[in-house]
This record gives structure tokens, C-alpha cells and sequence, in this order.
């Protein structure tokens, strides 16, 4: 059978790409298939699960202290975050409080973390756009912050510091001069970023009007973070749920209002300045607190044999918590993170579902892409904030 | 509103733990419950944050299907929970919450407990052509699957797993 032209034209409307899961603005492994109607996009239907450890598996079969470092590798960019809503859970099921110093070094590390996190997603969501110049001003500040991570726990990024019930030792000393001499100049540079982009003509063509998300459809999307509050509404689980006594610090909670990548570029800059001034807040409250033995039985453990013989136990066996089940959530860098954990009276957790805020954001790409160019994939993907290691798990 | 609760759906089971409120209710009702839960102007659930699976290996009803609400309005949270048995369906929730479709497809491919009238259930988290549910308690932690790099035949092969030591399950209890 001979074709005519006509038809053979007529059949190739749309098309049909794969984006990822090699491509650098992917951020990791997404694989994308998007259905094209020349430049526009039809239809995304995101491929995840290429970075999938089987992590709450894992859990399961670790003991509660085991489970922690899990928690770094979730998203690999907020690392410390995950882990106090972790100790958050077991300390709940385990009826464990916890020092008001103890709180106010886990404040000052989530707050390193959420910068941590935040000049990333700007900085790389700068380069996916074009600019490659605040990426490298930024990863240099990120560097800074992580020689902190460094000094405290011995590793840059998968710290495990934050443990149930207490952290893994204090702060050394003339730490908390170094946090503050650096929060001073960090203000800096974080304007000559803002120089660079915010008013930068380019910058503002892509990213005003891209993505828009209304308020109603924010919730409908279960969408958390900066992405919800990007629609104009405030809720920020440290101001309306707090834990590890949030509410004793100051701070202002940046508002949204067109819902649009733009909005949510600037809200995450006003979120690091507001993270600088809860740092100082903690710094002062750290100050005035007396150093704290966080090793307890270990110390012990050097001189008597049953001290040793009851830490041994301890760190092979795991400690038993109480039989329960709690779903604890924090206000990570990239949205609510959420731990449900079931305990039932052993040392090891029968259950741990991870909450990652990023599986609900992207589950949403193809409606917030429907109807944007190819490029603006990019864009949308890059104000998601889009980390594999806790959406994969 | 937990007390608003209790009077108006009765014959469900109500608890409360560590100031976290669970409701139960069985599958049939399922569908209904979360519709009123969501549309009454007393709760106002509009946020689904998490479905989450369990597998309770031995008992009748094995599986729970958990879902997570949000009350932006009330600032209140509130689980309800679903037991099914080996081969319950449970109906799919996404007409009710759009985003329960990834959460619900989670759950097929980590538990094997299929959603009724879900637009879209696939595999989303495990390799495309995997076997087996992994998340349920007699999967083993090592898999069945080994894939590794074959240099000679230059393709990604997979083989059945094949350990030079056992997975070992440590029982404290009973010591020395």
C-alpha cells in the first residue's frame, strides 16, 4: 500500500520524549516521559524509583539507634532535618524529654540545614535556568556550613548527630563564635546573590507566571513547604505545630501571594534570612546553658566492668521502646517530613513509613507543567526542590 | 471535635495515643468516611498528607491501610485506619483526594493490596517487570533477584540471589 504525503503528515501530531533520567537538570534520576504538542507539553508522567534503597525495609530490621543514619541519606541535602524528626518520633513513643540546651543546638542545626538546602535549591535551580554564577558564590557558603556539620559530628554530610533522646556529643569549643562571625558576613552574601538575580531581566522572564499554583489547588495537591505557602497560605508547622520550643524563638514566616517559580525563589531567600536570625536567637540561648555530658554511661563504662557489660547491650541489642505508634512531622527544608512509626515493645520499629514532602510535590509536575513549554519542565522542576534520595527511599 | 466525631459516626473504633487521634473504620465505609471527613465544615480534612501500608503477618485481618489527614482550618490532624484481610479490595480514594494516586499506587507495589477504581495503579518505586511485594513481613530483606554487570556479555543480567552467607537473625532473648 503507497501512502500519500498528506497522511503520513497527519498521523505525526504529538510526540513522545524521554527527559532523564540522565540529564542534568533532572536533579538525580528522574525519568520523564513528556507528551509534546510541538514546544508545549501535554502530559508528563514522571518515572521515579531509579535511586529506591528499600530504606523503610531496612528500618525494620535495624534497631531504633541503627535506624538513624538512614535518615541522612533520605534527602541528601537536608540531612539533619530528617533526623530530629526521627528522634522527634522515637523520643514520643518513648516518653523521652529532652534539655533545653539540647533543643537549642538541634534549632541552630536545623537551621544550618535549611540554608544548606535552600542555597541549593536556589543555586541549582539558578543554573538549570542560565545563571551560573550564584551557584558557585553559594556552594562556596554551603562549604562553610558544612566544615559545622564537620567540627561536630566528624562527617561533612551524614552526620548522625541528632540521636533519640540527645545528640551524639556537645558542641566543641569556640563553636558557637565561628556560627556567629559566619551568620554576620552570611547576610552579605546572600545580597550579592540577590543582586544578581532578583531584579536580572532573564531570570525574571523565566520564572514569573511559570507554575502557578492556586491556594485551593495547593491543598487539593497536599503540597507542604514553600510550595504551599507560595499560594498564600501560612503554615509553617514550627509556628502552628511546634516542637523542640519553636515557639520561644522570633521569626517571620514568608507568605506567597501569585503562587508563582518567582514567588517561591524569593520566599526561599526571605526563609534563609529568617533562618540567620533564629540562628543568633539560638546561639544566645545555647550561651547561657551549662555544657552537658551527653555520654552518660559511656564514661562509666571505661572503669566498671558492668558499666561495660550493660553498654555493650545496649549498643548490640538495642533498647526496647514502648509498644505504640506515632506520626511525628517537622517542618523540613522542602516541606512537612513525616515519620510514622509503629513500635511494638521490641528494640527494633515493625513499621516506619517516611513521609518525604518531595513525593507529593512531584506527583504534581504534570499538572503544574500542563500547558508550559519544554523549557519551563526545567524551571518547575528546579522551584520543586526535587532531591531522589527521599522521594525514591 | 474528636467528641463532634464520635457522636456523629458511630459503631467506629476511637482511640486516642500519645494525643494522636485514630479512627477505624471497615473497608466498605472506608470511601464515605473520608468523603465527610473532607466536605463537613466541623472537620474540613482538605489535606491528605500520607497513606502509609501495614502488614500485621499472622493475624486474620493482615493488612492496614492508614491514611493521614490535615485540618488547616482546626490545625488538627486525625488517622483513620482500614484492616483488610489477605484478599480484601479496598476502593481507591483518589476521586476524594486527588494526590492519594501516587500514595495508593505505593502501596500496590510495596504491600499488593489493589485499589478499586484507581485511574492509574502501576508499579511506581521497584524496577519495571519486578516481582513480589517488598515490603510485606515474608519477603526476605536480600530479595530473590541479583543483578549485576556481565563484562563478556556486555548486559545488565539478573540471576536468583545467591549469598555466600545467610541473612543472620539475631534472637537476644535467649543468651548464653
Amino acid at each position: 500500500m503507497i501512502l500519500k504525503k498528506h497522511d503520513k503528515l497527519t498521523s505525526l501530531h504529538n510526540f513522545t520524549i524521554n527527559f532523564g533520567p540522565q540529564h542534568p537538570a533532572a536533579h538525580g534520576v528522574l525519568r520523564l516521559i513528556l507528551e509534546l504538542s510541538g514546544e508545549v507539553v501535554l502530559r508528563a508522567d514522571p518515572h521515579i524509583g531509579l535511586l529506591h534503597r528499600g530504606t523503610e525495609k531496612l528500618i525494620e530490621n535495624k534497631t531504633y539507634l541503627q535506624a538513624l543514619p538512614y535518615f541522612d541519606r533520605l534527602d541528601y541535602v537536608s540531612m539533619m532535618a530528617q533526623e530530629q524528626t526521627y528522634s522527634l518520633a522515637v523520643e514520643k513513643l518513648g516518653n523521652i524529654s529532652v534539655s533545653s540546651r539540647l533543643k537549642a543546638i538541634r534549632v541552630l542545626f536545623c537551621e544550618i540545614t535549611r540554608l544548606l538546602n535552600h542555597m541549593l535549591a536556589v543555586g541549582c535551580h539558578a543554573m538549570d535556568v542560565g545563571a551560573m554564577t550564584p551557584f558557585l558564590w553559594l556552594f562556596e557558603e554551603r562549604e562553610k556550613l558544612l566544615e559545622f556539620y564537620e567540627r561536630v559530628s566528624g562527617a561533612r554530610m551524614h552526620a548522625a548527630y541528632i540521636r533519640p533522646g540527645c545528640l551524639s556529643y556537645d558542641l566543641p569549643v569556640g563553636f558557637l563564635d565561628d556560627v556567629y562571625s559566619f551568620s554576620k558576613q552570611f547576610i552579605y552574601r546572600l545580597n550579592e546573590m540577590e543582586e544578581m538575580l532578583t531584579n536580572n531581566r532573564i531570570w525574571k522572564e523565566r520564572l514569573v507566571d511559570i507554575g502557578v499554583v492556586s491556594a485551593a489547588d495547593a491543598i487539593a495537591w497536599g503540597f507542604s513547604g514553600v510550595m504551599l505557602r507560595s499560594a498564600g497560605i501560612p503554615w509553617d508547622l514550627r509556628k502552628v505545630q511546634p516542637y523542640d520550643d519553636y515557639e520561644q524563638y522570633s521569626f517571620d514566616v514568608p507568605v506567597g501571594n501569585s503562587g508563582d517559580c518567582y514567588d517561591r525563589y524569593q520566599m526561599r531567600v526571605e526563609e534563609m534570612r529568617q533562618s540567620i536570625h533564629i540562628m543568633v536567637q539560638a546561639i544566645n540561648i545555647i550561651s547561657a546553658t551549662q555544657l552537658e555530658s551527653v555520654l552518660g554511661q559511656k564514661i562509666e563504662s571505661k572503669t566498671f566492668m558492668e558499666s561495660l557489660i550493660s553498654h555493650f547491650k545496649v549498643c548490640t541489642e538495642g533498647v526496647p521502646v514502648f509498644a505504640g505508634e506515632t506520626y511525628t512531622a517537622t517542618e523540613a527544608p522542602k516541606g512537612e517530613f513525616g515519620v510514622y512509626l509503629i513500635s511494638n515493645g521490641s528494640e527494633k520499629p515493625y513499621r516506619c513509613k517516611i513521609k518525604a514532602p518531595g513525593f507529593g510535590h512531584l506527583q504534581a509536575l504534570d499538572f503544574m507543567c500542563k500547558g508550559h513549554m519544554i523549557a519551563d519542565v526545567v524551571t518547575i522542576i528546579g522551584t520543586q526542590d526535587i532531591v531522589f534520595g527521599e522521594i525514591d527511599r | 471535635m474528636f467528641d463532634f466525631l464520635v457522636s456523629v459516626i458511630p459503631g467506629f473504633i476511637f482511640k486516642e495515643s500519645r494525643k494522636e487521634k485514630i479512627i477505624s473504620v471497615t473497608f466498605d465505609n472506608l470511601f464515605l468516611t473520608l468523603f465527610f471527613l473532607r466536605n463537613n465544615i466541623f472537620t474540613q480534612f482538605r489535606v491528605l498528607t500520607c497513606i502509609s501500608g501495614i502488614d500485621f503477618l499472622g493475624l486474620k485481618n493482615r493488612f492496614c491501610v492508614v491514611y493521614e489527614l490535615l485540618s488547616l482550618v482546626y490545625n488538627c490532624r486525625l488517622r483513620v485506619k482500614v484492616f483488610l484481610g489477605c484478599s480484601a479490595v479496598v476502593s481507591s480514594v483518589c476521586s476524594i483526594y486527588i494526590n492519594a494516586n501516587w500514595w495508593e499506587r505505593e502501596i500496590w507495589d510495596m504491600f499488593g493490596i489493589f485499589f478499586q477504581n484507581h485511574p492509574d495503579l502501576r508499579r511506581i518505586l521497584t524496577d519495571y517487570g519486578f516481582e513480589g511485594f517488598p515490603l510485606r513481613k515474608d519477603f526476605p530483606v536480600c530479595g530473590f533477584i541479583d543483578l549485576r554487570y556481565d563484562a563478556n556479555k556486555r548486559l545488565v543480567c539478573s540471576e536468583p540471589i545467591d549469598l555466600a552467607q545467610d541473612f543472620r537473625f539475631f534472637i537476644f532473648e535467649n543468651q548464653w
